[in-house]
């Protein structure tokens, strides 16, 4: 939690910030608020996936083409269907209090090992489309926020009005059609070519190429958001006192923009980008399904249809840990960014 | 002390874009600033003294706004004819602003070093260290507590009175030959107005540079000025040096200005001391209590209102005055039971309003009723003029027809038309929305009326107009009135009694009258002799 200064602390906390630098301190109680948060989530999704009708033995049996009534007994018993919720949900939270999640019945694997997999796909194409979406948003924001009402703002705000517009699976298909189908520039689907075999940088190339779709679809929507946004308090901001004051000192307008406009324009867009870093994990569902890459998207897609209970947990936990981190990774921007802002 | 002419402002015209009020925001504006001369630029909100300050340091926001005619020269420059590259070169080295936020004007993500130090570096050829020292030096020169501290501070770790010090600073840092200062003072307390005041113009006579300055304030410009401009709708109507501007204006509007600044010298009591008490309050206490979050740490805790008690009888009027920060405005809530009092009890006739249940409550807000500052902001912007005044008699059960005939009869009563009833809030000036502000707080015929600085947001003229209004609606409905204020001026001419406020606490009371002519405690000395222009009586005329 972010609070405005006011000072003051109790003896206890005074002991505590002797041993221990205040980042940390700060560092160890968001830790301790998130746990209470994490597991209501746990509980929270358990409880509803239970109200979904069907479980991973309708959809093994579903998919054997169907078994006789003793056998799907025996299967339930032996994955604990059989029990009242209640114990199923105390066997699995107490199971995941040691970090242990379970067994996926549908890939035969631990659960762990099926997510761990797939983090590293999901976190590169979310970490390269929230960059590019940001970096390249809050320029044209700026950008078009200098020139406002002039030609360049009516392409960049009629552009960041297409891209706003524009579903995200709608774009992919068409820029399949287009880049890969007529043009065979870039390759369908999938992370990497798969009888490629590449080593170092060759492997790196191709992997980048296999991201430019996804990534670009993923994050055109987010970019028009920042654009937005940042053209709206870039406005804002360079008609506050301050920059007057900077003005009549005689500043430049680069000067003004760089050293003035930039860094409390950005405090609102840095907000929305918090806020939106768990709206990516849900974009990168469609994204990571329509380009088939082995991401943690498209394996939440295919537990659901295949009622693979532990691995949909799994990845809701994992979910919900990256959020609280990514949080407080900005709540720690924004601290450094807002000098009024002190962490407490 | 004055020589040379430094600003020379002759037919100055500046033109509005079309759609605007009126097609000139300036219209043959002369005026000259001598070095060592204070020149004051006086007029109401929307007189265009502002933009005379754009004009000069070619800021105005072109080209909507831009200047139509007319010169400015400025030590034998023509500044109208420079290039915007020769204007930056001039821009904080030979004219320099002094604004009038102290709170906004500072970009509150830089330290008051990084932003005194690029004045310098701007226009001072020197190394880091000699520029460190230097802006120091000039911290110093405005005598801030520990300098070197306030270059690393960052804006909001300051006060407001020495973030103004710190703007006077960068202004002066560079020895400009012409100083702009907008309105300088009127965003600070009375005690660090009088500071600055004092120290621009010292720092004005070391360095023997000239001064425009922008204000509203009459008293202000008592203090100050050498030379008085004042302006009507950016039209100049009087200009001549302060002493006879001040003491024997000459157009009808500057005769009406000064008549509307209130008087320091409190009119005679006529208190009544067998009226009824209305009000009391006892033993009143607030703690702001800053809350800690989850898991958070507890913070320092603020003391608003310590142990205060006091009795307004019906037809008096109790004024509560004090700084920013005194508790006054805690008072005022508290009292209203917009705010719970952590304890102590006001009575209203013979309940206990903050014993009251929330149903109870209800009944009992038709005996207290409030008007507040901002006439812009404590009106529904979505609902009619008549709407607002009835609101109130209907929640409490009144026929809804008969409430807005009475709404009615209550806008003639605060001398509205008729026709003001089918309006909305934004089509009125500020002065109007108060008194609807007013009649909204009468139409429950409350017995005691808590006005919370209501006329602070006003032009001088229509503070006038609202006060004289104030006083006769309390002698014809002898209506008791609670008024909140941080203004001596308008506290002398008002209020019977006053309560003084520091830091949560009552330092002296009494009759107005009494406490004017002879203050008791230290701290009611200093606001009264901080007072801006307190030897200065205006010349009595009737008001606008």
């Amino acid at each position: 939690m972010v609070l405005p200064v006011t000072g003051g602390a109790d003896n206890e906390s005074c002991l505590m910030r002797l041993l221990l630098p205040p980042i940390v301190i700060y560092a160890l109680r968001r830790l301790l608020q998130a746990v209470p948060v994490i597991i209501l989530i746990m509980i929270g999704t358990f409880l509803l996936l239970k109200l979904a009708p069907g479980d991973t033995v309708d959809a093994l049996v579903g998919d054997m083409g169907g078994a006789d009534a003793e056998f799907i007994a025996r299967l339930r018993q032996e994955y604990g269907l059989d029990q009242p919720i209640y114990v199923q949900l105390w066997v699995y939270m107490t199971k995941l209090a040691t970090f242990d999640f379970g067994w996926s019945f549908v890939y035969e694997q631990p659960v762990s090992t099926v997510l761990w997999d797939r983090l590293g796909t999901t976190l590169l194409l979310m970490a390269t489309s929230l960059s590019l979406a940001f970096s390249i948003g809050i320029a044209l924001g700026a950008i078009a926020a200098r020139r406002a009402y002039s030609l360049t703002d009516n392409v960049i705000s009629t552009l960041g009005l297409v891209f706003y517009a524009t579903p995200s699976f709608f774009l992919s298909l068409m820029m399949m059609l287009l880049f890969s189908v007529k043009l065979g520039w870039l390759p369908v689907g999938g992370i990497k070519t798969i009888a490629g075999f590449y080593t170092g940088w060759d492997h790196v190339w191709d992997v980048a190429l296999h991201l430019v779709m996804p990534t670009a679809a993923l994050s055109l929507i987010y970019l028009s958001f920042y654009l937005r946004l940042m053209r709206a308090s870039v406005m804002e901001v360079a008609e506050l006192d301050y920059v007057r004051t900077a003005r009549a000192k005689g500043a430049s307008e680069t000067r003004l923009m760089v050293h003035h406009i930039m860094r409390n324009a950005l405090l609102p867009v840095i907000t929305l980008l918090g806020l939106q870093f768990s709206t990516v994990l849900g974009g990168s569902v469609v994204v990571e399904t329509i380009f088939t890459l082995p991401g943690l998207g498209s394996l939440a897609y295919q537990s659901v249809v295949q009622r693979d209970m532990n691995t949909l947990m799994g990845i809701i936990f994992l979910c919900s840990i990256i959020v609280v981190v990514v949080n407080f990774l900005t709540d720690l921007l924004y601290a450094r960014l807002d000098s009024r802002i002190e962490l407490t | 002390m004055s020589g040379d002419t430094i600003l020379e402002i002759a037919g100055l015209k500046v033109a509005l874009p079309k759609g605007a009020d009126r097609p000139l925001a300036l219209d043959g504006l002369s005026l000259t600033v001598k070095s060592g001369e204070v020149v004051c630029l006086v007029g109401e909100s929307g007189s265009g003294k502002s933009l005379t300050a754009g004009a000069v340091m070619r800021l105005l926001p072109e080209p909507h706004v831009h200047v139509s005619g007319g010169s400015i020269r400025f030590g034998g420059v023509d500044i109208l004819a420079q290039t915007e590259t020769q204007m930056k070169a001039i821009r904080g080295k030979e004219i320099s602003m002094i604004f009038q936020e102290p709170m906004t004007a500072l970009n509150p993500q830089k330290t008051v070093g990084w932003q005194i130090d690029e004045m310098l570096r701007l226009h001072m050829k020197a190394g880091r260290k000699e520029r460190r020292a230097h802006a120091i030096e000039m911290l110093n020169r405005t005598h801030i507590p520990d300098p070197e501290g306030a270059y690393n501070a960052y804006p909001h770790q300051i006060s407001g009175g020495q973030r103004q010090r710190v703007m006077i600073a960068m202004a002066l840092s560079l020895s400009p030959r012409l100083i702009i200062a907008d309105e300088p003072t009127t965003a600070l307390d009375v005690t660090t107005q009088l500071q600055i005041l004092k120290l621009i113009r010292d720092l004005q006579d070391e360095e023997g540079a000239g001064v425009l300055f922008i204000t509203h304030d009459f008293g202000v410009v008592a203090e100050i000025a050498d030379h008085v401009v004042v302006l009507r709708q950016g039209e100049m109507v009087e200009s001549g040096p302060a002493a006879q501007v001040l003491n024997a204006p000459q157009h009808a509007y500057t005769k009406a200005l000064i008549a509307s600044v209130p008087d320091l010298k409190p009119p005679l009591p006529k208190v009544d001391t067998d009226a009824p008490v209305v009000l009391t309050g006892t033993h009143l206490m607030k703690t702001f209590k800053a809350r800690g979050g989850f898991m958070a740490g507890k913070r320092k805790a603020v003391v608003a209102v310590k142990d205060l008690s006091f009795e307004l009888r019906r037809g008096e009027t109790l004024g509560v005055v004090g700084e920013s920060g005194s508790g006054k405005t805690t008072v005022s809530r508290i009292v209203t039971r917009l705010l719970e009092a952590d304890s102590g009890s006001v009575q209203v006739g013979d309940t206990d309003l903050l014993a009251c249940s929330p149903s109870q409550l209800r009944k009992m807000r038709k005996h207290i009723q409030m008007v507040f500052q901002d006439p812009m902001a404590s009106l529904n912007p979505r609902k009619r003029v008549v709407d607002l005044i009835a609101q109130g008699p209907i929640v409490h059960g009144e026929a809804p027809e008969k409430a807005r005939a009475r709404a009615r009869d209550l806008l003639e009563l605060v001398e509205l038309s008729p026709a003001a009833a089918n309006r909305f809030p934004h089509e009125f000036s500020g002065g109007q929305r108060q008194r609807i502000g007013i009649a909204r707080a009468l139409a429950l015929e409350p017995s005691v009326i808590v006005a919370d600085e209501p006329v602070s947001a006003l032009d001088v003229s229509v503070q006038a107009q609202v006060l004289k209004l104030l006083a006769e609606l309390r002698e014809r409905m002898s209506l008791s009135l609670l008024f909140v204020t941080h203004d001596l001026r308008v506290a002398a001419q008002l209020c019977d009694r006053i309560i003084v406020m520091q830091k949560g606490e009552i330092v002296e009371s009494g009759l107005t009258y009494e406490v004017f002519a002879n203050p008791q405690h230290e701290y009611t000395r200093t606001l009264m002799t901080s007072i801006p222009g307190r030897d200065w009586t205006p010349p009595k005329e009737t008001p606008l």
